[in-house]
């Protein structure tokens, strides 16, 4: 067989092969094949092997391919296409950082560039989970710090980060660009420095709704001298006063900065002043958005004129300590808005009206309740590009007052048809604002309520809220993520099972019947990935019904239900591909077995490296 | 015993509380399970028997079980509704923020104070108002660090004296006792000084091995224990014995080195 044959012949097998490929690829496959009938024609010094020569073709092809799914199906395809795919990864995203090994991954992928991590489960942030339950940094720290030198992102959810970690961070990869820390804890302002300090290619530095500590370091005169490469510093989690003068320095020999979060302990006028100093920022968090002193009569600084000549600001969050008398400086900018932040501001509709009024091209808007269902209609009225909208409970209380209600969330679905994602806290709701948006917006692809009293009902009809949830996954065919609330019977969990075919996320508490509520789910939803249960009747008969579902979900969370130690451990000797996790809400238990057969919390999740050995005391891994 | 008046909080000052807890002014429960300690007492009970929780009762307010028609009682639960601490802290110090700007006085409802355990990862603050006596802190803090004490002292926490003889062996020993900054920058063995006036002078709390405490002024211990409520005034030990006075000498010494090496380190950074 001449060269010219088996090239030939290759490129039927590789047409073959590219045919199991799923839909997704197809765009990729085509430009494969085509790549392959002209691979014949290439000459090269010495005669290649035919593997050599498709992998060559697949490394070229795959470079194009981001999508991870899509990267996960190559991957499957046969051996030669694993090591290709594998070779040619560069950013990798873990779930659940106990779902495999540090190992695992370095001896799969040779060059990596970025990571993503996710460590706790959600229901962690609302003290559900002891702490000290592990979701440690320090173990992939350690291997990809031999593995791959040349990293350049990490991206870190709800893990425990210490000072050491960054430490070692910022010494091993001398090329690190982009750290982002959202939720995390267990590192300080001393761990910033460091990174701060040695990171000297540092792009991005995002502290999101994490827990600093304050080290009384003075991190922000750590970074070095002379010209950064700094695009985005986001700090306004930060709980501690920053060197003013410093941060202002950064910003000037900062040219390419276009995200900057300042937090609360930078006043308005110093957050003018670094305005004047970047007019170039495009994402701006305000700091406290109050003045330091009274004014001194001299001339105040002119803070509509600074917005005025940020012309490429689209992004505006912050306003942590906001006075209402400034709120309107930022007039100037709010008709290039596309995301308005006023989620930590007790801003009354009064103060919103003048300030939303301008605001046409905003996408997305994150504000608390404050604004009360009249601000909700001033949104709808005039926010018609608006994707996200996201009130919270400025009470986070049960029984608290409730300023927004369906009329804030009829109003919305009948202003604003392109939504795609809601969260919306309220104390009280009707089955007829749910299903108006239900049919107003079916771009819906998450959808969130939280009625805060727990069982309450229609409070109109005094109906279960069944079918207004029915109506949101009948109706919203790209319903990925939903969360429910209020008093539902079985029937509401039967309509998620029936219709939510997309769901991936499902979140409940205080909800349901009987095991029969989580058979539907288990066995109508075939996309369900992360499902999050508290405080409802669901027991071991309902566990069992997801048997033949947990080795294709990322996790299964249950607290203060009706399990059983029992039922928990039929599920762990029945799947072995799965840890099963119990423990109890306090973590004190001197025991390290838990005592009799009730259990407080079950998580669960599908591992290739079986269970953890860094587990905590309270922890019992069936 | 009160569990909820020694619940630990890391937020900020005042204000808002998502917590029924008749005496507290603190926020964000960032690790605060006095709810489900308290509930835990309730649980241990129930734990024995067969799962039935029609039989055993509620824990954590189970309302599932209750007529569903019929509201259920009000108290707080857990994590609900389900808003970040973050967030939650952050609300609560606006709160507390515009509350002390209204009120003239400053200072006057908390009294935050940072504690550090050598050895322990990362700070934890403490409002000292929450408490009433000693004891409470002393419980709370053994708490708050046990599962740093836990692998080296098991079960014992922090230091559990039954007899004397254990008062010297603490000098030389690795257990830990609790240290305070007072209002002169000097560092203090937490001591039978009136709780108001403690509460007053200390500036930060610093959980330091007992070997390092040599020295330290003071006129009485204060040990803690996990299990225990002991209160050992033990004067004579260190106000009288001779060794006492030299060993002060030598602490007072080798802690403005530390203090010189710490700030050394910061500048280096």
């Amino acid at each position: 067989m001449t060269e010219e044959d088996s090239s030939a012949k290759m490129s039927e097998d590789v047409e073959q092969y590219l045919k199991l490929n799923p839909p997704c690829s197809s765009s990729s496959s085509s430009s494969a094949v085509a790549f392959a009938n002209k691979s014949g024609t290439f000459k090269s010094s010495s005669p290649p092997c035919p593997e050599h020569v498709l992998e060559n073709v697949l490394e070229n092809v795959l470079q194009f391919l981001t999508s991870r799914c899509d990267r996960n199906a190559v991957s499957l395809v046969c051996k030669s296409w694993y090591r290709v795919e594998a070779q040619t990864r560069f950013e990798v995203f873990i779930g659940n950082c106990y779902s495999l090994s540090p190992a695992r991954l370095t001896h799969r992928f040779k060059g990596l560039r970025s990571i993503v991590l996710k460590g706790k489960p959600r229901f962690a942030d609302f003290n559900l989970m002891p702490p000290n339950w592990g979701a440690q940094f320090a173990p992939w720290v350690a291997a990809t710090a031999k593995a791959y030198p040349w990293l350049e992102k990490v991206h870190l959810k709800r893990m425990f980060v210490t000072d050491d970690d960054l430490a070692l961070l910022a010494e091993s990869f001398p090329g690190f660009k982009e750290l982002t820390l959202v939720c995390c804890e267990g590192f300080g302002t001393s761990g910033i420095a460091v990174i701060a300090n040695k990171c000297r290619q540092l792009k991005v530095l995002d502290l999101v709704e994490s827990e600093v500590t304050d080290d009384e370091v003075d991190w922000i005169s750590c970074f070095p001298e002379g010209k950064s490469h700094l695009e985005s510093l986001s700090f306004d989690c930060v709980e501690s006063p920053i060197n003013f003068n410093a941060l202002e320095g950064l910003v000037v020999r900062s040219p390419f900065l276009k995200k900057l979060r300042t937090n609360r302990f930078v006043s308005l006028e110093e957050l003018h002043r670094l305005m004047v100093r970047a007019p170039q920022l495009t994402s701006l968090g305000t700091g406290s958005f109050s003045p330091d002193n009274a004014p001194q009569g001299e001339q105040l600084p002119d803070y509509a004129a600074a917005f005025l000549a940020c012309k490429s600001i689209v992004c505006l969050s912050g306003f942590r300590e906001f006075r209402p008398e400034y709120l309107l400086a930022i007039s100037p900018v709010c008709a290039n808005l596309t995301s308005l932040n006023f989620s930590y501001a007790n801003i009354s509709p009064h103060m919103l009206m003048p300030i939303i009024r301008n605001c046409h091209n905003i996408r997305v808007f994150w504000a608390l309740d404050s604004i009360r269902d009249e601000g909700l209609q001033a949104v709808a009225a005039t926010c018609k590009e608006l994707r996200e909208l996201r009130i919270f409970p400025f009470d986070p209380r049960e029984d608290s007052e409730g300023p927004v209600s369906g009329v804030g969330l009829q109003a919305i679905s009948e202003g604003c048809r392109k939504l795609e994602s809601i969260l919306y806290f309220c104390q009280r709701m009707t089955n007829e604002a749910v299903t108006a948006m239900s049919e107003n917006c079916p771009q819906l692809t998450v959808f969130r309520l939280c009625i805060m009293g727990r069982h309450r009902p229609d409070h109109v009809t005094g109906k279960p809220m069944d079918d207004g949830f029915g109506a949101i996954v009948k109706n919203c065919k790209k319903l990925t993520r939903l969360a429910v609330s209020g008093l539902l019977t079985d029937e509401a969990f039967s309509y998620i099972g029936e219709y939510g075919k997309l769901i991936r996320t499902l979140s409940v508490a205080f909800a349901g019947n009987s095991d029969k509520a989580l058979r539907y789910v288990l066995e109508g939803c075939p996309k369900l990935q992360k499902l999050e249960i508290r405080d409802s009747p669901f027991g071991d008969a309902g566990l069992r019904s997801g048997m033949h579902r947990y080795c294709n979900m990322r996790f299964v969370w249950l607290s203060s239900c009706v399990l059983s130690l029992g039922g928990c451990r039929d599920v762990a000797q029945a799947l072995p591909n799965v840890v099963v996790e119990v423990f109890g809400s306090d973590g004190d238990d001197d025991d390290d077995t838990v005592t009799g057969d009730y259990v407080e919390t079950l998580y669960l999740y599908r591992s290739l490296d079986g269970p953890r050995k860094d587990a905590p005391k309270f922890v019992t891994i069936l | 015993m009160n569990l909820k008046e020694t619940e630990l909080c890391l937020g900020l000052p005042g204000g808002a509380e998502t917590v029924e807890c008749p005496s507290k002014s603190g926020v964000g429960n960032k690790r605060g399970f006095s709810e489900t300690v308290d509930l835990k007492l309730n649980l241990q009970s129930n734990k024995q028997g067969p799962v039935d929780l029609k039989v055993n009762g509620a824990p954590k307010e189970k309302t599932f079980l209750k007529d569903p028609s019929k509201p259920p009682a009000k108290a707080q639960v857990v994590g609900w509704p389900p808003v970040r601490n973050y967030r939650k802290n952050v609300m609560a110090n606006q709160k507390s923020g515009e509350a002390e700007e209204a009120m003239s006085s400053g200072g006057g409802t908390v009294a935050f104070v940072k504690v550090s355990m050598d050895g322990a990862p990362y700070l934890r603050k403490v409002d000292l108002k929450m408490y009433n006596s000693y004891k409470d802190l002393s419980d709370a803090l053994a708490k708050m660090f046990s599962s740093f004490t836990m692998g080296s002292y098991g079960a014992q926490g922090m230091i559990d004296f039954m007899n004397e003889s254990k008062v010297m062996d603490l000098l030389n020993s690795s257990e830990y006792v609790p240290s305070y900054e007072d209002k002169d920058g000097d560092w203090m063995l937490v001591s039978d000084v009136p709780w108001p006036m403690f509460v007053e002078s200390c500036k930060r709390l610093r959980i330091m091995k007992g070997s390092e405490a040599i020295g330290l002024g003071t006129f009485s211990f204060l040990f803690v224990s996990l299990s225990g409520s002991f209160f050992f005034p033990i004067m004579f030990l260190l106000l009288f014995h001779p060794i006492g006075f030299q060993l002060q000498e030598r602490w007072r010494s080798s802690r403005t080195d530390h203090e010189q090496q710490k700030k050394n380190k910061d500048n280096m950074h």
